[in-house]
């Protein structure tokens, strides 16, 4: 549909090429990361008593993995691609583009082989060391260069909502990153953050929460925004919500860390704040999805034969169900009950694995064949297959951990008539063990998942040129 | 903190909020120039976008949260130094020292004090309800409280809280945390010691590193045959060679553990130095584990609970682990 768009403008779709491959990739390796700390959590012994297989140092690349490697790759495939398109005009900035790319892949394989070796600031997603954070703090004002050169040189008059979410994320992250990772470096692999105490707490906390509202929100929502009216072809519903839904979204996000910390030494104030602005965000955080799925109007009979569009469609149902649970966790009497236990988990992969996941594969099924010079990816039965056995791999996830997590949570504030805790935590966790196995199988099935996407991948770009040709509806 | 940070806060958490209420209303309004439901005229790769009003339901819903925002930084604190209409506060706010948490608790309590400090309200609130029973506990001997079945369930639910950690939920402990059940005892085991002991804590004066003092790994190997020969332990033939020359060795290590080297305890001293001649290993006894604890030495730790517990629970605690070695 759009090859004579692609030869009109002399688009630089190598590194988007690039990205998606490697997208994909970290895809599988991230999850696959997932499923063997999953499966630790039932069968200790599988670490085999070796340090760098020990859960607390496959934990963070576990997590680094997910959201460092395979989301952000996958934004960066994305919003290269998308700014590109929606502004007419190839990459501002030559060789520092290439450069994104091969910086970005060398940060994640520091990563890999840093994380299980043990070094780690202790910082939940910022545990990489102050070398690394400096490349990518380099790698990333490029990114900024390259994509804000690019909408400066754009051909259109306006520049497109996509394109508004990816430069929010863009700017954001670089400023929680350098914000957060402030430290003195005491020696090549080690280095203390200036900040300490419950200030520390306060700047981690801003930086975690973001990652997830900047990162795992705002940039897949400029993704949103690109593939769905695309994949679609409908208009974007409303363009004044998505103008108020932007603004109000950023301008609240920002604020929600303090809800991470409730009950804690953190000062009382900042814990309201958090928790107010967390509240006030519920809306803003739909805005997204209403204007996503109501871009669907008068095309619903699309989702019964394009199981991409049904992988959007669906994202955009777990984004709407992750946002409206996360502000509810963030009152302070629901967090009483959450915080620590597994409902944070599921919460965190109802997001990762429905939301953020789901988009970014939906994306890279509509990108890969039109970036190969394919008309379709090699087997549609393939993508429909994948979307069912990851949708299926989620639930029994996310409903594990929530019952997991109630449980728990009610566990440990039973008490006996003398006041004394009814449960010892060992009960909790010994009552978690079946749960732990039916996240575990839920999380096969979404490596299993990955595992098809990858071959289906490796088949598309296999194909001679042009040979996959669109299938037309049955 | 001060009136310019609290003004800071105050401002920017408000305008935040003031700001997405003109966002709204903004939005609410067709300014775009184009009939609803149109197009806004652009293409973005063929992408158009239509000028619909946001769903009616969505935007009363973003208004409500936002007004709501605004009462409940009115009630409660979060606005800088504004305490909030509620008088709420989680716990003491902003003290430097135990003895200022215990006065500004005490004056929270008063009834026409304003405040509504939710921790100190609620341990005043299990304190009334649950005092009574360990108070009634508490005026019982430990004996007495060893033989009464439901004080000891009692004593056992709070030893899994917070001794299971070291000494395990069986109160069998592991290496270098006492077994409480076995009748051997580090400091002594009378009711009383075992309640001194629980109330302030424990540190062990520390066994030295004998290697070096010992005249290197001989010397080590040495002391730990006849060490190992106190408990009538079969020895290797190539230790019972070593036991005779590690008997006078041993003149070193009885200034703690004794001349029969039955330990501090049986001599009435509390310097935490085990008995050995009764085969119980706080750090195991295999030859390697005793030939280690000799060559590089060991210290142990107990917390005190007096602070956290107080006295009356751990007077229940310690009836409970006096009971695991006096079973009636």
């Amino acid at each position: 549909m759009s090859q004579t768009n692609m030869s009109a403008v002399d688009y630089n779709f190598d590194v988007v090429r690039q990205f998606t491959v490697m997208t994909v990739i970290w895809g599988l390796v991230g999850t696959l990361v997932g499923v063997l700390i999953a499966a630790q959590l039932i069968w200790p012994a599988l670490n085999f008593d070796t340090p760098w297989l020990t859960y607390s140092r496959l934990r963070p690349l576990h997590t680094n993995a997910v959201i460092f490697a395979f989301g952000t790759s996958a934004l960066f495939a994305t919003s290269y691609y998308v700014v590109q398109r929606t502004c007419k005009t190839a990459l501002f900035g030559g060789k520092l583009v290439a450069f994104t790319f091969w910086g970005w892949q060398a940060i994640i394989l520091s990563a890999i082989i840093t994380l299980p070796m043990g070094y780690t600031t202790s910082k939940e997603y910022a545990e990489l060391e102050w070398p690394i954070d400096i490349a990518i703090a380099v790698v990333w004002v490029c990114y900024a260069i390259v994509f804000f050169g690019t909408l400066a040189k754009r051909k259109t008059s306006h520049i497109y909502v996509a394109n508004w979410f990816y430069g929010a994320f863009i700017i954001t992250i670089a400023v929680l990153h350098i914000g957060n990772s402030m430290a003195i470096p005491v020696s090549m692999m080690k280095s203390y953050s200036i900040y300490s105490g419950a200030t520390d707490a306060m700047m981690q906390w801003w930086y975690g929460h973001n990652a997830v509202g900047f990162l795992l929100t705002a940039g897949f929502l400029g993704m949103m925004y690109y593939f769905v009216p695309k994949q679609a072809e409908r208009p974007v519903y409303s363009y004044r919500l998505s103008i108020v839904h932007f603004w109000a979204l950023i301008s609240l996000y920002i604020w929600a860390g303090p809800h991470h910390l409730h009950y804690t030494a953190l000062p009382d104030w900042t814990q309201s704040v958090g928790m107010v602005m967390s509240i006030v965000l519920f809306l803003p955080s739909w805005g997204g999805m209403i204007n996503g799925i109501m871009t669907l109007s008068g095309a619903w009979h699309k989702l019964r034969n394009d199981p991409i569009l049904r992988f959007l469609i669906v994202s955009l149902s777990f984004y709407g169900m992750s946002t409206f649970e996360g502000p509810m966790m963030a009152i302070k009497s629901v967090n009483a009950l959450s915080h620590y236990t597994d409902w944070t988990i599921g919460h965190v992969h109802s997001g990762a694995l429905g939301w953020v996941a789901m988009v970014s594969i939906g994306a890279m099924y509509h990108m890969i064949p039109l970036l190969f010079n394919q008309g379709r990816m090699y087997s549609i039965k393939l993508i429909n297959t994948h979307f069912w056995i990851h949708t299926a791999g989620i639930i029994l996830y996310i409903v594990a951990m929530w019952i997991s997590g109630v449980m728990q949570g009610l566990m440990w504030r039973a008490t006996n008539t003398d006041g004394t805790l009814t449960y010892s935590f060992i009960e909790s966790v010994t009552a978690s063990h079946p749960f732990y196995i039916m996240r575990f199988l839920g999380g096969v099935l979404v490596v299993a998942g990955f595992v098809i996407m990858l071959y289906n991948m490796i088949k598309t770009i296999r194909a001679a040129d042009g040979s996959l040709q669109p299938i037309e509806a049955v | 903190m001060s009136s310019f940070w609290s003004i800071w806060i105050t401002v920017l958490t408000l305008g935040t909020l003031i700001g997405c209420y003109f966002l709204l209303r903004w939005c609410l309004t067709n300014f775009a120039g184009v009939e609803e439901g149109e197009s806004m005229g652009h293409s973005f790769d063929g992408i158009e976008e239509l000028n619909n009003p946001m769903p009616k339901w969505w935007s009363t819903f973003f208004l409500i949260t936002i007004i709501w925002g605004f009462g409940y930084l009115l009630m409660y604190p979060g606005l800088g130094n504004w305490k909030g209409l509620f008088g709420w506060q989680s716990s003491n706010q902003g003290i430097l020292t135990l003895a200022e948490s215990k006065e500004r608790t005490l004056s929270n309590l008063k009834k026409d004090s304003g405040v509504l400090n939710q921790y100190d309200r609620e341990v005043a609130a299990a304190n009334a309800k649950y005092g009574p029973i360990f108070k009634a506990y508490a005026a019982r001997t430990i004996e007495d409280l060893a033989s009464d079945k439901k004080a000891l369930k009692v004593g056992q639910r709070l030893f899994i809280q917070n001794c299971a950690q070291c000494h395990g939920s069986d109160a069998r402990g592991s290496t270098g945390f006492p077994n409480l059940a076995d009748n051997a005892w580090l400091y002594g085991g009378s009711p009383a010691t075992i309640e001194e002991t629980i109330l302030k804590g424990r540190k062990s004066h520390g066994m030295m590193a004998w290697s070096t003092a010992l005249g290197g790994e001989q010397g080590v190997k040495e002391v730990a045959a006849y060490v190992l020969s106190l408990s009538g332990r079969k020895l290797k033939p190539e230790q019972v060679a070593l036991v005779e020359v590690g008997k006078p060795r041993f003149a070193m290590c009885m200034g703690c553990h004794g001349v029969d080297g039955k330990g501090s305890a049986a001599m009435g001293i509390k310097l935490g130095a085990p008995n050995l001649t009764d085969n119980t290993w706080l750090y195991g006894g295999s030859v390697r584990r005793v030939e280690e604890s000799i060559r590089n030495g060991r210290a142990g730790i107990m917390p005190a609970w007096e602070n956290i517990l107080g006295k009356e629970k751990v007077h229940v605690i310690s009836a409970y682990v006096y009971s695991l070695s006096h079973a009636k």
